[in-house]
């Protein structure tokens, strides 16, 4: 049997496309460039940071905790076809799960102050736990009835984040975040390392992408599992999937709770980078910006929700630059046509309904498109 | 017993503004399937039209709403032939997240044409009161209402007695067998976007009269017309009357009585009431009162 095993996973010399079995073609990299260009990005991801200005290492922090709440979202929006505006609310309750654990007490502020191999767990288990909870009620409703719920979850989770003031601090007051210490070693403080220097923002980045790689690597591989088939079914045909034996309830709750995972640590590092966090962060917009990752960047794809977030993170850095060459744009304030945030703004809105109708598979299809071009160079097809 | 008297009244009122909004969804929905994310701003940038007829040029109230609401209903027809027409025949959600752009857009271009000062209609009511058994009623909440039911009304009239209303309800029982009877399609996704958009322009007013000024980021009350579709029925104009009654009457009851009876459950508790009442609804009744049973096949 294991020989046999091993034979069907050889791959043929020279033709990277042929799979001789069912489990090569559904490996975590089915071809050998795929996997050479990912350690490559890996590798770049972790040289870069040093060499650039604390800002840059900042917004690559925010789009890797951005990266790993579209993934969370993708997993439910993208694979089991469940669209979601309330991410913000889970990540809001894995933010406060994570300052409550780990953060300090100030006044009649809660905080515990355990480590951050207590509170990070926790943070994505807290919100998994409350979707778990809740599930029954969105696996009853399907498409855009979800949305509506998931909507309302997030003006009742204001509600509550603003009137829970020894978790939250209360509406315009906020609270500070858990401290990311992980077991002693504090993960936003200078460090230095064989002599060299090493800024806290830095340190907190590589944190952060140890914690994408795994969480990334954990959805690329759930989604390939009899699970991710079955939201996969569910997605495209929830009552056919459902006459086949999957069952809608159980695959719902298990999309719903993931997700939720996803979002509850997304949460609790994007709560860190902002550094003081009030309950009007988790509003509907953090919602419909995680939707825009996942829309712009491609349903259904890993690589694609990293891509969006890429796009998402970095479009008012980009903008703010722009903006600079441009008269009648650009400022802070009322004057000129529009300030730097509208503008940033109306941009992602027309980049949102443009991906839509013209590239509906997002970056993702885009990267697609140009991969198949020149693979089939220099013929058009 | 005035306390009762005063919030009922004050809840038909929000009720009212609620129906309305509720049948901008539903006649979108109806048409094309799409719960239309961007009626906030819908609204708001109709409030800020007819407010701009009424202050600006200082035309009467009356005339003013009207304006505003051609104004939007045009540009609901142009947002729907750009942004809505190629997801035709897409899924329903990726034509919904079509309208969450159009509403983020929307907001901002709202927001810089309000710009910082309160935004105000040209409105006779203002804070005026009538006392009816004791009772201190607010007129501009009687107004609401009936010029509420009078709008949708004539929507109602619309859908039922006109030819092209009749062509609307028959596009959205079933496109195909529209197409095959003549019926431009198009025309009545456009029509839908003209009517809802118009809609949300006169709940914008409605909103923005009787209150000494509102901020842009009153959008979101249009909101809680979701929890009123959903009671009412996805697609009801009835149900959303009824529903719409029903969640501002139960809204206006929390803020009078919640902060006596359970002060416990916070500041502002009222504003969640319409979205608690939806996810019990979601619970028991999922289709709402008055909505078709969604039938399913492979």
């Amino acid at each position: 049997m294991t020989t046999a095993t091993k034979e069907s996973l050889r791959t043929v010399k020279g033709r990277p496309q042929l799979f001789t079995s069912y489990a090569r073609e559904m490996s975590i990299f089915n071809t050998r460039v795929k996997r050479n260009w990912v350690i490559v990005a890996i590798i770049a991801m972790v040289i870069i940071p040093f060499f650039l200005t604390r800002d840059w290492v900042a917004l690559l922090t925010t789009v890797l905790i951005f990266a790993i709440g579209g993934i969370g979202l993708n997993i439910l929006t993208g694979y089991a076809g469940q669209v979601s505006l309330g991410q913000a609310f889970f990540m809001g309750v894995g933010a406060y799960t994570a300052a409550v654990l780990g953060g300090e007490a100030q006044g009649k502020v809660i905080g515990l102050g355990l480590d951050m191999i207590i509170w990070l767990p926790l943070a994505g288990l807290v919100p998994a736990l409350v979707a778990f909870v809740l599930a029954p009620l969105a696996a009853r409703v399907r498409g855009l009835y979800l949305a509506i719920l998931t909507l309302g979850l997030v003006f009742i989770g204001e509600h509550i984040f603003k009137e829970a003031k020894p978790i939250t601090g209360g509406a315009g007051v906020g609270r500070a975040p858990a401290e990311p210490v992980f077991l002693g070693f504090n993960l936003f403080s200078n460090q230095t390392i064989l002599g060299y220097r090493i800024d806290r923002f830095t340190v907190f980045y590589v944190a952060c992408l140890v914690i994408f790689l795994v969480m990334a690597f954990g959805a690329r591989n759930f989604v390939r599992s009899r699970f991710g088939r079955n939201f996969a079914a569910v997605r495209d045909r929830d009552v056919a999937a459902e006459v086949m034996g999957v069952s809608l309830l159980r695959t719902k709750t298990l999309a719903f709770t993931v997700s939720s995972f996803y979002a509850g640590i997304s949460g609790a590092l994007l709560s860190i980078v902002i550094g003081r966090i009030s309950p009007e962060t988790w509003n509907i917009f953090l919602s419909i910006d995680f939707l825009a990752v996942v829309f712009i960047g491609g349903l259904a794809t890993i690589s694609g929700s990293i891509m969006g977030a890429v796009f998402v993170v970095m479009l008012p850095k980009l903008v703010n630059t722009l903006t600079g060459f441009i008269p009648g744009f650009g400022g802070i304030g009322e004057g000129g046509l529009l300030n730097v945030f509208e503008l940033q703004t109306i941009i992602f809105g027309l980049l949102i309904i443009l991906f839509l109708i013209l590239e509906p598979r997002g970056l993702y299809g885009l990267w697609l498109r140009l991969r198949n071009y020149f693979k089939a160079w220099p013929f058009s097809y | 017993m005035t306390d009762l008297i005063e919030s009922l009244v004050r809840g038909l009122g929000l009720g009212g503004l609620y129906a309305v909004l509720g049948v901008s969804f539903v006649i979108v929905y109806r048409a094309t399937g799409v719960i239309n994310f961007a009626t906030p701003a819908l609204m708001i940038l109709g409030a800020f039209f007819t407010g701009s007829f009424g202050n600006a040029i200082g035309l009467p109230f009356w005339l003013s709403v009207l304006l505003g609401m051609a104004v939007m209903a045009i540009i609901g027809m142009v947002i729907e032939r750009i942004a809505l027409r190629p997801m035709v025949g897409r899924p329903a959600f990726s034509a919904a997240t079509v309208t969450v752009g159009v509403f983020i857009i929307l907001l901002i271009v709202a927001g810089r044409l309000i710009g910082s000062e309160l935004l105000t209609v040209n409105d006779p009511f203002g804070l005026n009161t009538v006392d009816v058994l004791g009772a201190r009623l607010f007129t501009v909440d009687i107004a609401r209402l009936v010029i509420a039911l009078v709008a949708i009304g004539i929507v109602g009239l619309f859908l039922t007695r006109s030819r092209t209303g009749l062509a609307m309800r028959a596009t959205a029982f079933d496109q195909e067998t529209s197409l095959a009877q003549g019926i431009n399609v198009g025309r009545m996704f456009g029509l839908s976007w003209g009517i809802a958009a118009a809609m949300a322009a006169l709940a914008g007013a409605l909103l923005t009269a009787g209150s000494s000024g509102v901020e842009t980021t009153v959008a979101l009350v249009a909101l809680k017309a979701l929890p009123v579709i959903i009671l009412g029925g996805l697609d009801s104009i009835k149900g959303s009357v009824i529903a719409g009654l029903i969640i501002g009457i139960a809204e206006s009851l929390t803020r009078t009585y919640q902060p006596i009876y359970a002060p416990w459950l916070g500041a502002n508790f009222d504003v969640i009431v319409p979205y608690l009442i939806m996810i019990i609804v979601l619970m028991v009744r999922p289709y709402g009162l008055y909505g078709t049973k969604e039938v399913v096949r492979v």
